[in-house]
């Protein structure tokens, strides 16, 4: 499934530069070294994090796509950078296992 | 066999939010050279553990990346306090991060093993009140 088709299940957009990447799996992590161990390429990557290193992390990691639950909110200036570094970021108003649980649900 | 290709940042604390750039742009660099992506994500993140410990866990320092046809070397310098004891360092969960570095993501204890992990090969000198190096090497072939 490509990133921007999980628009159409509830996700809002946050920063979607490159709307047509592909989503191979799933991880979810608030920690930023855990993520960069065990998350794989092209993941979704699952998070509340919302500070400017999580860009930093998605484009050195390679996921797919940053997905922030709770709706966390992400700030004006990192949105800027999301864009600038082509890091696609949506945000799921449940929390982060109901949104795992819907991806799983989606992904099969 | 044609010249290795060098690059060198110098990793300034002054401003965590831009922390990484050093990292990034040695990822932009290495997909513009159409190196492997496993590769360069192996290299990339364990380049950005080690610069974001040289800023959150010494005063900031160099980084220096040099590229031959079969392997990518990172050596990263900082004239920080040093490490008191590397074997528990290295452990995962180990870590002296305060909580403000929590609040930013970091502190996991988890940037050295990852780092040991994405490189081939790697060594850490360092001595207390003096500084660290950490050198680490990712063979591509
Ligand atoms: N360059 C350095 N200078 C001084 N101490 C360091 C340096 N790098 C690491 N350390 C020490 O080693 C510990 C473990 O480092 P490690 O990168 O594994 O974890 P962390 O930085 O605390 O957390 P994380 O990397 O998961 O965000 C650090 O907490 C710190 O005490
Ligand atoms: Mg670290």
């Amino acid at each position: 499934m490509i990133v921007s088709e999980l628009l159409e299940h509830g996700f809002t957009e946050v920063a979607l530069p490159d709307p047509e990447r592909e989503i191979h799996g799933v991880y979810i992590g608030d920690l930023l070294s855990w993520v960069m161990g065990r998350a794989q390429a092209d993941n979704a990557w699952i998070t509340i994090m919302s500070n400017i290193n999580v860009i930093a992390v998605a484009t050195l990691a390679d996921t797919a796509v940053v997905i922030l639950s709770e709706d966390v909110e992400l700030p004006e200036e990192i949105v800027r950078q999301a864009e600038m570094k082509d890091v696609n970021v949506l945000r799921s108003p449940k929390p982060s296992y109901e949104t795992a649980v819907l991806l799983y649900e989606l992904l099969k | 066999m044609s010249e290795p290709l060098v690059f060198h940042f110098e990793v300034d604390v002054s401003d965590f939010t831009s922390a990484g750039t050093a990292s990034v742009t040695v990822k932009k660099n290495l997909r513009q050279l159409g190196l492997p992506s496993d590769v360069i994500r192996k290299l990339s993140i364990a380049m950005y553990e080690g610069e974001i410990n040289m800023v959150i866990h010494a005063e900031g320092g160099t980084a220096d990346v040099i590229v031959t046809e079969e392997y990518i070397d990172i050596i990263l310098k900082d004239h920080g306090p040093g490490i008191p004891d590397v074997d528990l360092a290295m452990q995962e969960g180990y870590s002296t991060a305060t909580a403000q570095i929590h609040s930013l993501g970091f502190g996991a204890g988890m940037g050295l093993p990852n780092m040991k992990r994405y490189s081939d090969e790697m060594k850490i000198d360092t001595e207390l009140g003096v500084g660290t190096t950490v050198t680490m090497r990712i063979w591509i072939r």
